[in-house]
């Protein structure tokens, strides 16, 4: 649990920084234009990455067990429009009921 | 903000009267960060709440806690939530010549900037509004923490994380922020390639690593249209 508040010091100062950078520091002089559309993808690349992992991933082994139930139940809820929360809940839920049942 | 003009403090609870409704789904939000920081075993209680404090950043933190709670290094739980933080570059840049006074003031303001406040403040054509900017942001940070707050302490009281399907609230919670990021065919490719990444190497590398890995795909954007 040491290790943690190392965490939280990190990520904390290190998110400070990148959020004051533009307005302390950098000014309104825009990125180069490589640099802007490779930060414009990585944050989907990254989560998509921790949908992959959260969903299939188990330490180092890839398994597919309940969560996969409770994803695909997301990814529909999501397509009808449903609010992110509701989103959270239906795929918990749905997990949940499968191992109840033994399905997965 | 020492002189407080009218117009300013009219803009300032304009802003924090439109960030409401949001604050409630932020609210929510936070509440969900609590509960999974504490029974997935990602974080803890006070962590979780200082993280809200410090970071305010809902995916990265998501991000840093699923990593901790799968075992991965702490150096990769830091480093993705820094690079899921790095789109706050050019958000920061292109909200910085509205926000005014010295350097310690503006480094104040530049923290009320999540995606939510940065929408809440656009006023088109590149204008931004400061003070409905300050507004908003303010209530989702109070909505952000106290959320936490209120997940922390709920989720101490819950049971077993696996038999609550709580462990398929992580990836839910991923494909939606994933899902609100996918506005082009670049960003869809760049979510693809990332996602196979992070499949490929993980019976290879520490939890955590495919993850970073997945930063890979980002150099697309390198690539001319």
């Amino acid at each position: 649990m040491t290790g943690i508040w190392g965490v939280v010091a990190a990520i904390g100062v290190g998110t400070m920084i990148i959020k004051a950078a533009g307005p302390v520091v950098l000014g309104d002089r825009p990125l180069p234009p490589r640099v802007q559309s490779v930060v414009a993808l990585l944050a989907p690349a990254l989560l998509a990455a921790l949908v992959a992992t959260a969903t299939f991933g188990t330490g180092q082994e890839l398994r597919v067990d309940a969560r996969v139930i409770g994803v695909g139940v997301a990814a529909v809820a999501l397509v009808l429009r449903a609010p992110v929360l509701l989103v959270v809940v239906l795929a918990a839920a749905a997990a949940a009921v499968a191992r109840l049942l033994g399905v997965a | 903000m020492a002189a407080d003009s009218p117009p300013i403090r009219f803009e300032l609870r304009r802003g924090a009267v439109t960030a409401l409704p949001l604050a409630v789904a932020v609210g929510l939000f936070g509440v969900s960060f609590g509960v999974l920081s504490v029974t997935t075993g990602g974080m803890g209680a006070l962590p979780a709440m200082v993280m809200s404090a410090t970071t305010f950043a809902g995916s990265a933190q998501f991000a840093a806690a699923s990593i901790l709670a799968s075992g991965g290094q702490p150096i990769a739980a830091v480093a993705a939530a820094l690079l899921l933080n790095a789109r706050y570059l050019p958000i920061g840049v292109s909200v910085a010549r509205f926000l005014t006074g010295g350097p310690a003031a503006r480094f104040l303001k530049s923290q009320l900037v999540v995606d939510e406040s940065w929408a809440i403040a656009a006023q088109g054509k590149g204008e931004f509004d400061a003070s409905r900017l300050i507004g908003a942001g303010i209530v989702l940070w109070l909505a952000w923490v106290g959320g936490t707050i209120i997940g922390v302490v709920g989720g101490e009281a819950l049971g077993d994380p696996a038999a609550l399907g709580l462990d398929a609230a992580f990836p839910a919670l991923f494909l939606a922020l994933m899902a609100s990021q996918l506005t082009s065919s670049r960003t869809v490719l760049a979510a693809v390639l990332g996602g196979l990444i992070a499949l490929g190497l993980t019976p290879f590398t520490p939890p955590g690593v495919p993850i970073i890995a997945a930063a890979a795909a980002a150099s697309i954007g390198l690539a001319r249209r």
